[in-house]
């Protein structure tokens, strides 16, 4: 039995018999995703005004998370469109996983909109009027998003025929009437005959080919939401690539994270293997880099002769009431996974291994020590020795040894990562994800922020409605993948199958396979 | 009952002001002059003079109501005749600084010309009457409040809630032009009360201001007024180095300010 065959067994294996945390898992998802919704239905009754949304600041969590899921939902147009038309090889067993997320993202993210109306009854007069508004950006991202939408729909679909008929062929006999029903219609008859097989190939092509600018559209539109006014911090013509850019580096970290979870709960090392992690891992460096470089491009350009409400802008966020989220978001949400990445490919930090002082599971136990101490004493308040602490030792006189310690620590886990790739990889996808979203914040709120008129400055705080409703669209997200990921193969069966087949020298035709590649050899 | 009545009351005797006011200057300004300013109308109603509303804020007047010793009162007035729910302004006073000292400035909407928000709608509720006036159709609005987050002059608000009605509000046919009873989820702002000027009245923050400082104007007829004294809007302007606020974004406001501090009323603008 070759690699594609076990693969086949083994994910029939997962649609016909379901781990057996999945019931939990999807009742964990579901109760929050519940929860959020109750939130919603509390929101729609009352109003925006349990928000913590008001005149000065009218846009907050909502318009964030709209950015940042339609941002994830590129993963799927990179990995899949651009891998496939530029004859990436080892993207077969990871294209599904990004299709999907496009798919969800798209779903959920579009939900935010309709969340963040305030007379979401009214939905459908974008269509009734809307049509007559082309000159309102709102529009121009119902017409993209929607066509987004549909068409990566239909880009999830098509590769997906083959699978369904193979799942319809070996399906349990004792399945729900409903799966086999599923499986029969969707596959559409689905023989694998050479005509079917060139067609499928064919309107591949086409998708892949159309999918790519209309995701460059979608993003760019999103960002004209905020671009097309005259706010100080938006009114910029970088941030439509700005946008472009930052969607499918989030979009890249959301896949690497999303390979990791579903390679360790379906137990698919052996076709997802630290390659496809290394090959991401570029990929995502190169657009960490590019999004660097815009951040600098863009708050240069703004801060080099800055007028009032410019220079009130970057005052807010260098060092006023963003300040520390600002760096936080630069220092760890884009250099530190930077150097995350970058960190297995340099071999020569082998050698920290060898100095004594920087043994991580001491200096962690140190560190974690003192910090349960500062916890104690400072935090909770209790008296501590700080009381009878000579004057000259001050708390922030004793931060210096603190940092000191942290940055040991901080070299003293490097040479463990740095064995590790799949794992630093995956800390800096979430970081890089966590990164992303606070940055739409710092786009979204302190530029709203800004006093346009001699007006007070209320400052945004999302109450519980919002946390929750935040909760509840991430556990939706989670759901609607793992679902999809019990239902249907998560990886594209039949293209591993025609890489391996391929990969016989009397078949060959598609030049290196993934084998060879070291793809999917376990 | 309250609100009916505010609809109407006051009627007659403006209207005859401003009638007769507009042949007073038409007879004593040159054609030729009223020719150059005036445009072209863009609509009439129901056979009415069509106009062209703008408005003319004397900074020199207005001392924010701080020599009366009272909150300023075109807001007051904005609130009552509107039946605002509390704390909402449809026009504001701030206070702003120049080289001469402090000074007061009242901030209604500005009736944009180019506006961002109706540039920006996608339902189109918000949108020019055709006297020039930005309205907005709660009835039509989603609440997406991006003409919000573009309105440059940050004169927009939202109803939060479901913000409470008047007695009688229920009796009011709602239309844009007086927009009652208010609809929660919905952007609300100055709509130059639409509903008033239509009859000849001033706008509410204009005949409540206790210095005359707020004009109603008509860029047709090149008249304003501040229900005292009538101008004639174009030369009032000019010889008065009257601004727009925040001109250099090309909104083009229909509200002109005369710069001052106040100094009409005795009013030092000591820094």
């Amino acid at each position: 039995m070759n690699d594609a065959a076990r693969l086949e067994a083994h994910l029939v294996g997962v649609v016909r018999r379901p781990p057996r945390w999945y019931p939990l898992a999807v009742a964990v998802l579901a109760g929050i995703a519940a929860w959020g919704f109750y939130a919603w239905t509390v929101q729609y009754r009352v109003g925006l005004g349990v928000t913590g949304l008001h005149n000065r600041v009218p846009w907050g969590f909502y318009i964030i998370n709209f950015v940042f899921l339609i941002g994830i939902s590129h993963a799927g147009t990179l990995v899949s469109a651009i891998l496939r038309i530029t004859g990436a090889e080892w993207r077969r067993p990871i294209t599904r996983m990004a299709e999907v997320i496009t798919v969800v993202a798209l779903m959920t993210g579009a939900a935010m909109v309709v969340v963040d109306m305030g007379r979401p009854d009214r939905l459908l007069n974008l269509v009734r009027y809307g049509f007559g508004r082309l000159s309102s950006p709102i529009i121009w991202d119902v017409l993209s998003v929607s066509t987004y939408l549909v068409g990566s729909l239909i880009y999830l679909y098509i590769p997906l025929i083959p699978d369904l008929a193979l799942l319809y062929e070996r399906l349990d006999p004792n399945a729900p009437a409903w799966q086999r029903w599923l499986y029969r219609t969707l596959s559409m008859g689905w023989q694998g005959t050479p005509r079917q097989r060139a067609r499928l190939e064919r309107v591949l092509a086409i998708m892949a080919v159309l999918i790519i600018p209309i995701a460059v559209s979608v993003h760019t539109v999103v960002s004209y939401v905020f671009s097309m006014t005259l706010r100080v911090g938006w009114h910029s013509s970088i941030f439509g690539p700005y946008f472009v850019v930052g969607a499918i580096f989030s979009g890249i970290a959301g896949i690497i994270a999303a390979m990791a979870v579903f390679r360790r709960i379906y137990r698919l090392e052996a076709w997802i293997t630290e390659d496809h992690f290394r090959k991401l891992g570029w990929l995502l460096l190169a657009l960490n880099l590019i999004y660097l470089y815009f951040t600098f491009s863009e708050y240069l350009t703004i801060g080099y002769q800055p007028d009032e409400a410019e220079a009130a802008l970057l005052q807010m966020l260098f060092s006023g009431a963003y300040g520390r989220l600002f760096w936080l978001v630069v220092i760890g949400g884009l250099v530190t996974p930077a150097l995350l990445i970058i960190l297995p490919s340099m071999r020569f930090l082998r050698r920290l291994a060898t100095v004594p002082v920087l043994r991580p599971i001491p200096v962690a136990m140190a560190a974690a020590s003192v910090a349960g101490s500062i916890v104690i004493f400072r935090v909770l308040g209790l008296p501590g020795p700080s009381a009878a602490l000579p004057g000259w030792l001050s708390w922030e006189f004793l931060r210096w040894p603190l940092f000191g310690l942290g940055g040991v620590l901080v070299l003293s886990l490097i040479p463990v990562l740095q064995a590790r790739l799949v794992t630093s990889l995956v800390i800096a996808s979430l970081l890089i994800n966590v990164g992303m979203w606070l940055k739409r914040y710092l786009i979204v709120v302190p530029s709203l922020n800004v006093a346009q008129t001699p007006i007070e400055a209320i400052a945004y705080h999302p109450t519980w409605v919002e946390w929750s409703i935040l909760a509840g669209t991430f556990a939706g997200f989670a759901l609607l993948y793992l679902i999809f990921s019990r239902v249907f193969p998560i990886i594209s069966l039949w293209e591993v199958r025609e890489a391996a087949t391929a990969d016989q020298p009397e078949t060959s035709r598609e030049g290196p396979s993934l084998a060879a590649e070291g793809g999917i050899s376990p | 009952m309250g609100v009916m009545s505010e609809r109407r009351s006051r009627l007659k005797i403006t209207r005859r002001q401003l009638l007769s006011a507009a042949a007073a200057v038409g007879a004593a300004a040159s054609v030729p002059a009223l020719m150059a300013r005036s445009r072209p109308a863009t609509g009439t109603q129901q056979g009415q003079v069509s106009r062209q509303w703008a408005m003319v804020i004397d900074l020199r007047k207005c001392e924010g109501c701080t020599t009366i010793n009272k909150s300023p009162q075109c807001v007051a007035a904005c609130q009552k005749t509107h039946h605002l729910p509390e704390g909402q302004q449809w026009i504001r006073v701030v206070t702003e600084r120049d080289e001469r000292g402090t000074f007061f400035r009242p901030i209604p909407c500005m009736q944009c010309e180019n506006a961002p928000c109706v540039q920006v709608c996608p339902v189109g509720a918000n949108y020019h009457d055709a006297g020039g006036v930005v309205l907005v159709d709660q009835n039509r609005c989603i609440g997406c409040r991006l003409c919000m987050a573009a309105c440059p002059y940050d004169v927009r608000v939202f109803n939060w809630v479901q913000p409470p009605n008047p007695p009688g509000a229920a009796l009011a046919t709602y239309s844009p032009e007086f927009p009652l009873p208010h609809r929660k989820g919905t952007v609300s702002k100055c709509m130059l009360c639409a509903h008033r000027t239509a009859h000849g009245e001033l706008p509410a923050c204009a005949a409540g201001c206790p210095m005359k400082a707020i004009y109603l104007g008509d860029l047709v007829t090149d008249v304003a007024t501040n229900g005292e004294e009538v101008v004639q809007l174009s030369t009032f302007l000019s010889e008065n180095h009257a601004t727009r606020y925040k001109s250099e974004l090309g909104t083009h406001p229909r509200v002109y300010y005369i710069p001052g501090h106040g100094e009409a009323f005795g009013r030092r603008a000591n820094p």
